[in-house]
């Protein structure tokens, strides 16, 4: 059968059981939008590119399938350019689609011509240019298959108008041809066998579980290694909800802002059991000081994340899941676990838990107006209340959405995630304006949970528009706006290391109006300014379910983010509380 | 260019398609890797082309400079080519001062390298060279007192020894390239 471009690209994206694009349409890419008409594909239509590539992540994160964007060229190209650095960072699949201006006009500087592939090569696993529309169901199948096999990733399909409006004889290929691209996936039996024998060995081990469990679905596998073998589990700013809050051997998130058991545990650790983690900067602080007597076992699917960072002892290339599966095989194979050795190391988590839990002061702050930079009565709602508070009123397989920033820690440290694929944010990147597309995303592709975004008032402003999409679209997401006035994380580092001098972060709490914009965009806007009514508010956005909600709360501006572990430190230095005499000790070193 | 102990070969299979190049020199731009020299052509199989990249490893190690390499969709096999189990060869053009006086004396050069005349005037003669690296290096060497007035090497190009088979074969092919 003989087909437009256009109709094969759509009918490809059909062929991969795409059920939803996100996208907005312009020049190079109108013919594609026609046969769009036609599909059973849902397209959501965005206000602004960017937003199309974070629902898109949002989409991706939430439901474990690939997300996939439309734009067309030119600006509309170097508008998702974040969203797909956002996404390289943090290995989610997402296949998004250009238009292209005509094959004869490229290089001519032509109108919204740029040179997409070009641009976008060190932010995507791949992508290409196509010049012949006999290539379309190829490319695309290839396209899927590299964005969801091996490490995830963004990829990129620049598509120009000739081809899309030539034609072709419809054809679906049989599988895909790339002779350079073979994703690991067995883990290498010996390395397992050296790695079980650590584990058995180890009288202070620490499982380092990061984003790869949920990408490759291994939060089972994890959870039977760690009953199996008794030992305790850290979880990754990328790998929250992979391993439950409420399991006894969960200690929550390491790193410069995890609480001081995680971080300290992995300090003292004897090994080391990264799962699909990467030793992020953000994880090890000074990497010369990190876990310095830990020996290091260290599973993750791309090779060249294997000693990257940190040589391990045992490096294992392979699917995290199978690597999991096989490491609890080679566990039980060596008799039944003796797990005695591991009680004065637990007995040592527990008082460490006991003595810094992750906490703030509740004691609400005084009206003193130098605090509030001239604007008045200060606020005296506590961010990490709402954060509670929210997480109390809602179901536990809520979704959980941030931006990027003090608001985003906060959601992470006191957030109790239960379930795996409940977590949505930019980790890699810390792309400000990520959440409220990305709660969207995520709202599309699981519309039978509740999804919340926390967002921080500086975030919301850079991508709100798309509250308008949301309900346009009849996307129900709400948003809880962490309201402080400021740009808050960098206004603490500005306490903490340039001496209170605060530089360009105050943003007003009243400008813009965020109530009037929620209503102007078709929403309800609710207000907080008390503690009492922060809970009240939060059922009352649970009832509404036709309609997105935005609560601005006005929060408490000098709340900081702790414990935090200063910039290039070791991790033995970290400060635990903002009250903690010494807490502005980074400012000194 | 002979290059010294911090400089390793990779011979890199890559499939012979559109970009290929700006992605393997991207990468390395992008990762802050060095490229000492880069010499890319098809091989037999019109399907894949090699590129022979001498690193740098003072600044990255050669192990994360492959794995990343390998992570490229396009990049279908790497090798490492030690200098004592490989083939190596480099092709020099150089365009040389030299006066009646003179010419002959070059010449004389020219042959002792295997070297051919490509071009001649008056005043100046074009010759290319073809050899091991080392041997380029030397005879780039010779011709810089009588004025080099352009000079153009391809970077070194390799393929792994055949196993002793031809392990009599002499370092610095004594023809040059016809």
């Amino acid at each position: 059968m003989e087909f437009t471009g256009a109709q094969a690209l759509v009918k490809s994206l059909e062929m991969q059981e795409v059920e939803v694009v996100f996208g907005l349409p312009g020049g190079a890419i109108l013919p594609v939008y026609d046969p769009i008409i036609d599909s059973p594909i849902r397209h959501i239509l965005v206000r602004h590119e960017q937003g199309a590539g974070h629902m898109a992540e949002g989409y991706a994160q939430a439901t474990g399938r690939p997300g996939v964007a439309m734009v067309t060229s030119g600006p509309a190209a170097t508008n998702i350019v974040t969203p797909l650095a956002d996404a390289y960072m943090d290995s989610i699949p997402l296949v998004c689609i250009t238009g292209q201006v005509s094959t004869s006009a490229i290089g001519t500087d032509a109108f919204q011509e740029t040179d997409t592939t070009g641009i976008t090569l060190g932010v995507t696993k791949h992508n290409w240019l196509v010049t012949d529309a006999a290539d379309i169901p190829q490319v695309v199948r290839e396209a899927f298959h590299i964005a969801t096999t091996g490490r995830p990733g963004p990829v990129l399909i620049d598509f120009p108008k000739d081809i899309a409006n030539s034609t072709m004889e419809w054809y679906w290929p049989d599988g895909v041809d790339l002779p350079g691209y073979h994703p690991a996936s067995q883990p290498d039996p010996a390395a397992i066998r050296e790695a079980a024998a650590l584990v058995l060995a180890a009288e202070r081990p620490v499982i380092y579980a990061g984003g790869g469990i949920l990408k490759s679905r291994a939060a089972a596998a994890l959870r039977e290694l760690a009953d199996l073998t008794g030992i305790p589990v850290v979880t990754t700013l990328m790998a929250r909800g992979a391993f439950p809050d409420s399991h006894p051997l969960c200690l929550g998130m390491p790193g410069m802002h995890g609480n001081y058991t995680a971080v300290t545990a992995m300090q003292k650790a004897d090994l080391l059991i990264a799962l699909g983690s990467r030793f992020d900067d953000r994880v090890t602080g000074k990497v010369s000081a990190f876990a310095p007597r830990a020996k290091v076992i260290h599973v993750d699917i791309d090779k060249a994340e294997i000693g990257k960072v940190r040589r391990p002892e045992v490096g294992i290339h392979a699917d995290c899941r199978l690597a999991t599966e096989a490491l609890v095989e080679a566990v039980k194979a060596s008799g039944p676990v003796e797990t005695g050795r591991l009680v004065p190391w637990i007995a040592m988590i527990r008082r460490w838990q006991a003595e810094y839990p992750c906490t703030y002061d509740r004691s609400e702050p005084a009206n003193d107006k130098a605090a509030t930079g001239g604007g008045g009565r200060r606020p005296t709602v506590k961010p990490q209340f709402v954060i509670e508070t929210l997480r109390s009123l809602t179901p536990p397989d809520t979704i959980l959405v941030s931006g990027v920033g003090q608001h985003q820690m906060w959601a992470s440290q006191y957030w109790s995630f239960e379930y795996p694929n409940t977590w949505v944010n930019s980790g890699g990147l810390g792309t400000m304006g990520f959440a409220v597309p990305a709660a969207i995303g995520a709202k599309v592709g699981r519309p039978d949970r509740m999804v919340w975004a926390v967002d921080g008032d500086g975030c919301f402003q850079m991508t709100a528009q798309e509250l308008a999409t949301a309900t346009a679209e009849g996307v129900p997401v709400k948003i809880a706006i962490l309201n402080n006035a400021y740009l808050g994380m960098v206004r603490q580092w500005q306490h903490m290391f340039y001496e209170e001098r605060y530089s360009e972060v105050y943003l007003s709490p009243d400008l813009p109006d965020y109530v009037g914009w929620a209503e102007s965009m078709g929403c309800i806007g609710l207000r907080v300014e008390n503690t009492e009514e922060v809970a009240p508010a939060i059922e009352k956005a649970n009832e509404i379910d036709d309609r997105p909600v935005v609560i601005d709360f006005r929060t408490d501006s000098m709340e900081q983010v702790f414990p935090m572990v200063p910039a290039g430190a070791s991790n033995d230095d970290i400060v635990v509380y903002q009250s903690q005499p010494g807490a502005d000790r980074g400012a000194r070193q | 260019m002979a290059y010294g102990p911090r400089h390793r070969l990779l011979s890199v299979l890559v499939e012979n398609k559109a970009g290929v190049l700006a992605r393997v020199a991207g990468l390395f731009s992008r990762r802050g890797y060095n490229i000492y020299s880069l010499a890319v052509a098809p091989t037999d199989n019109e399907r894949f082309s090699r590129i022979s990249i001498v690193v740098d490893v003072e600044s990255s190690p050669l192990e994360q400079v492959v794995a990343q390499l390998d992570k490229l969709i396009n990049v279908v096999e790497i090798g490492e080519l030690h200098p004592d189990q490989a083939r190596e060869a480099e092709l020099l053009l150089v365009s040389v001062s030299a006066d009646a006086g003179q010419r002959s004396q070059v010449i004389e050069l020219v042959g002792v390298f295997g070297g051919r005349i490509v071009d001649v005037a008056h005043d100046a003669i074009t010759v290319m060279v073809a050899g091991a690296p080392e041997v380029i290096d030397d005879f780039e060497d010779l011709m810089r007192p009588y004025g080099i007035a352009g000079l153009q090497r391809t970077g070194r190009i390799a393929l792994p020894k055949l196993d002793g088979r031809l392990s009599s074969m002499p370092a610095a092919p004594a023809a040059g390239i016809a």
